[in-house]
């Protein structure tokens, strides 16, 4: 297991080492001086003098490229030309907002949708089965937005349950938090639920048929145990593997999700930068989503080898 | 469970009281082509201490007959008939009764000993869950007992092997552990449907010495399944042949090899090797032609398409079971289902095929 997770971990630092030159590259790449992308629609001169100070930008690429490395490391991310404010300190109030919108998402997502998988695959060709499928196939099909309207329209502007926008943080009242964050949860869960769901059906139908659940049978034991103990544990490796393949989604979709109810989380933030050009913040924006994406990565592996004990132990037939 | 020698005359005719007896058991399956008939009316029975072989190509209903009795089949099998264990009905039992039979008097050991464990899960965990379900044993008591099994079923350094899963161990070691999981609660009846099957030569002596040993020690009855017949002429006392779902000839071992009476029984005989050479060999397929997949049983000897001394009654009439012994000098015990046993000559030369 320890060259497994070694392996992992050094191939997610090249990855990131390679995000982090891409990232550098990008804005330089672009056509023209890159002074004057990062100065955005603000090009006098001594703006654009402040920010070739700011970047090094009058000086080599490998010497430009240490200092980037090195304000990273120390936390500097640059300054918002927008509103001069150091991106690490918005990053500060922005990713706790998106990490408890994902993770509540994530969480509410597997509960229901390795539940639902279970029922659908234990109940096969008998009505609970269709309820699942039923309810999979809405929540695949029906786009974040349209739910998120609806949801809002409904349970917030008619009848005033949930608060139609904004978002308090736990630390100042846990209570109105959870309050605006679960509408904007479950709409984000919804459609990951339902990939997980099916996955889940189809990898437990498959153990169910599999010759050691024959054998748990043989043993006498209940179904609850044959599914729980000895299907589920297999089909996980696939939900794993499949649910980690959906994080690209999830980001994408936590976009999407606090733009329709106004949370001041990291997708209000990407797109706010990207809308006014504030490249710097842009260029954070995009080291943070590589980075989030590979400590994600990182993690599923890690999972993936918690559940499966043929890559936590090694060595074949002894 | 205590493991103490028994003192079984296991190879005392009948009589003896069974403990497990099988009655016309039938079953079909409905299928999306229409219904298919695995088993038909196949009687068998089960004495203490006793290994039974059930032997017959591939398809005859021989796991089928395996699974049904303490109903592991799927639902859309149908079973009917009669299986009594110490006298106590089995068929159309309800879930609870049967899940406590399972593991605990019914226990099984598969072909596949890689697929047939649990790759997730240690091999001492697979073989506690079944003292779990049916002994209630502590945590302590459970693994000494895991440990105890490990070595009766001779699994070398089982404090260390306990701990493993099962691609970490041979297909040989696999098999072991199958079989300590099934005799974990002491069963009055063993299946082990195809126990070497998959296993190399060498491996699968080990094994049959295995079996036989649990039988002496602990006087487990073995119904064992296999298209092998030097597996059979190795380990069994009793044989019982399959055919397309039927019973077409039972005997004592040494009885049914010296004279088989039914054409199929010796078409078997003649393409596989002699009793006591060594198993392994598969040589079943020399008979030329197909077991057939029938929808329905017809009233007819099933075997007659590929019979050399097939005539109009063989696919008129299906032929009972019967034990003809005097008239043929059979001994008691030895059953055929054939309208023209070998062991007697034709009645007129007409009735022979060309
Ligand atoms: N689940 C099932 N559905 C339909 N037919 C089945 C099923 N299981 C077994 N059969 C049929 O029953 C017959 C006997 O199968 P089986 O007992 O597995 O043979 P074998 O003697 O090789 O163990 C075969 O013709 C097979 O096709
Ligand atoms: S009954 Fe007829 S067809 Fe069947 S085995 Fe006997 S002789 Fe052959
Ligand atoms: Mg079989």
């Amino acid at each position: 297991m320890r060259t497994y997770l070694l392996n992992r971990a050094w191939q997610s630092l090249l990855t990131l080492i390679l995000a982090t030159v891409v990232v550098f590259l990008g804005v330089r790449a672009l056509p023209g001086d890159p002074a004057l992308a990062l100065a955005g629609e603000d090009r006098s001169p001594e703006t654009l003098a402040a920010i070739r100070l700011q970047y090094g930008l009058d000086q080599s690429i490998p010497v430009q490229f240490g200092h980037f490395v090195n304000n990273i490391l120390h936390g500097d991310l640059g300054t918002s030309i927008r509103t001069g404010t150091p991106v690490s300190s918005m990053m500060r109030t922005a990713l706790p907002v998106t990490l408890q919108l994902a993770v509540f998402a994530i969480v509410l997502a597997t509960i229901v949708g390795v539940g639902a998988g279970v029922v659908a695959a234990a109940k096969r060709g008998r009505p609970a089965e269709w309820v699942a499928n039923g309810l999979a196939l809405i929540g695949l099909s029906v786009p974040h937005f349209w739910l998120g309207l609806v949801a809002i329209l409904y349970l917030a502007v008619a009848t005033g349950l949930f608060p139609a926008s904004g978002f308090v943080p736990f630390t100042e009242n846990p209570v109105e938090n959870l309050h605006h964050i679960l509408l904007p949860v479950v709409i984000l869960g919804t459609g990951l639920s339902a990939v997980i769901m099916r996955q889940t059906r189809s990898a437990t139908l498959d153990a169910l048929s599999a010759d050691y659940v024959r054998t748990a049978k043989a043993k006498g034991l209940r179904p609850s145990a044959v599914i729980g103990r000895h299907a589920l544990r297999n089909s996980l490796i696939v939900v794993v593997t499949i649910a980690g393949l959906q994080l690209g989604e999830l980001i994408s979709g936590a976009v999407v999700t606090e733009q329709i109810f106004g949370l001041p989380g990291f997708g209000k933030m990407t797109l706010d930068a990207v809308f006014q050009r504030d490249y710097p913040v842009i260029q954070a924006v995009v080291l943070v989503t590589a980075t989030a994406y590979i400590a994600i990565n990182f993690l599923v592996d890690l999972l993936y080898s918690l559940i499966d004990p043929r890559i936590r132990v090694g060595g074949e037939a002894a | 469970m205590t493991i103490t020698p028994l003192e079984v005359d296991h190879r005392s005719g009948s009589g003896s009281g069974s403990i497990l007896e099988v009655r016309d058991l039938t079953v079909t399956f409905t299928t999306e082509s229409g219904t298919v008939s695995a088993v038909d009316h196949i009687s068998l029975d089960l004495r203490e201490g006793e290994i039974v072989g059930i032997v017959g190509e591939s398809g005859c209903g021989k796991s089928v007959t395996a699974m049904s009795l303490s109903g592991l089949l799927p639902r859309s099998a149908r079973t009917a008939g009669s299986v009594r264990l110490h006298g106590t009905e089995l068929i159309g039992a309800k879930e609870p009764v049967l899940r406590a039979v399972r593991g605990r008097d019914i226990a099984y050991i598969f072909q596949e000993p890689m697929s047939s464990l649990n790759p997730v899960l240690t091999v001492g965990r697979q073989i506690s869950e079944v003292l779990q379900v049916h002994e209630r044993l502590s945590r302590k008591l459970t693994r000494d007992r895991v440990i105890e099994l490990l070595t009766l079923v001779g699994i070398p350094s089982p404090l260390q092997r306990i701990d493993n899963y099962p691609h970490q161990l041979s297909g040989g070691m696999r098999q072991r552990v199958m079989i300590a999981m099934a005799v974990a609660c002491d069963p009055k009846v063993l299946v082990a449907d195809e126990p070497t099957t998959a296993l190399d030569v060498t491996v699968q002596a080990g094994i049959l010495d295995i079996l036989r040993e649990l039988r002496d020690r602990l006087g487990t009855a073995i119904l064992i399944i296999t298209h092998d017949l030097g597996v059979i002429a190795d380990i069994a006392d009793r044989v019982v042949v399959m055919y397309a779902g039927r019973v077409v000839e039972s005997a004592p071992v040494d009885e049914l090899f010296a004279r088989p009476q039914h054409h199929y029984t010796a078409g078997l005989l003649a393409a596989s090797p002699a009793p006591g050479r060594h198993a392994g060999t598969d040589r079943l397929q020399e008979i030329p032609g197909l077991v057939p997949v029938l929808a329905v049983q017809p009233d007819a000897c099933t075997f007659a398409p590929r019979c050399p001394a097939a005539d109009a009654q063989c696919l008129g009439s299906a032929p009972p079971l019967t034990s003809d012994q005097n008239a043929l000098g059979l001994l008691p015990g030895h059953a055929f289902a054939c309208w023209h046993p070998c062991g007697k000559p034709p009645t007129s030369a007409k009735e022979l095929k060309p």
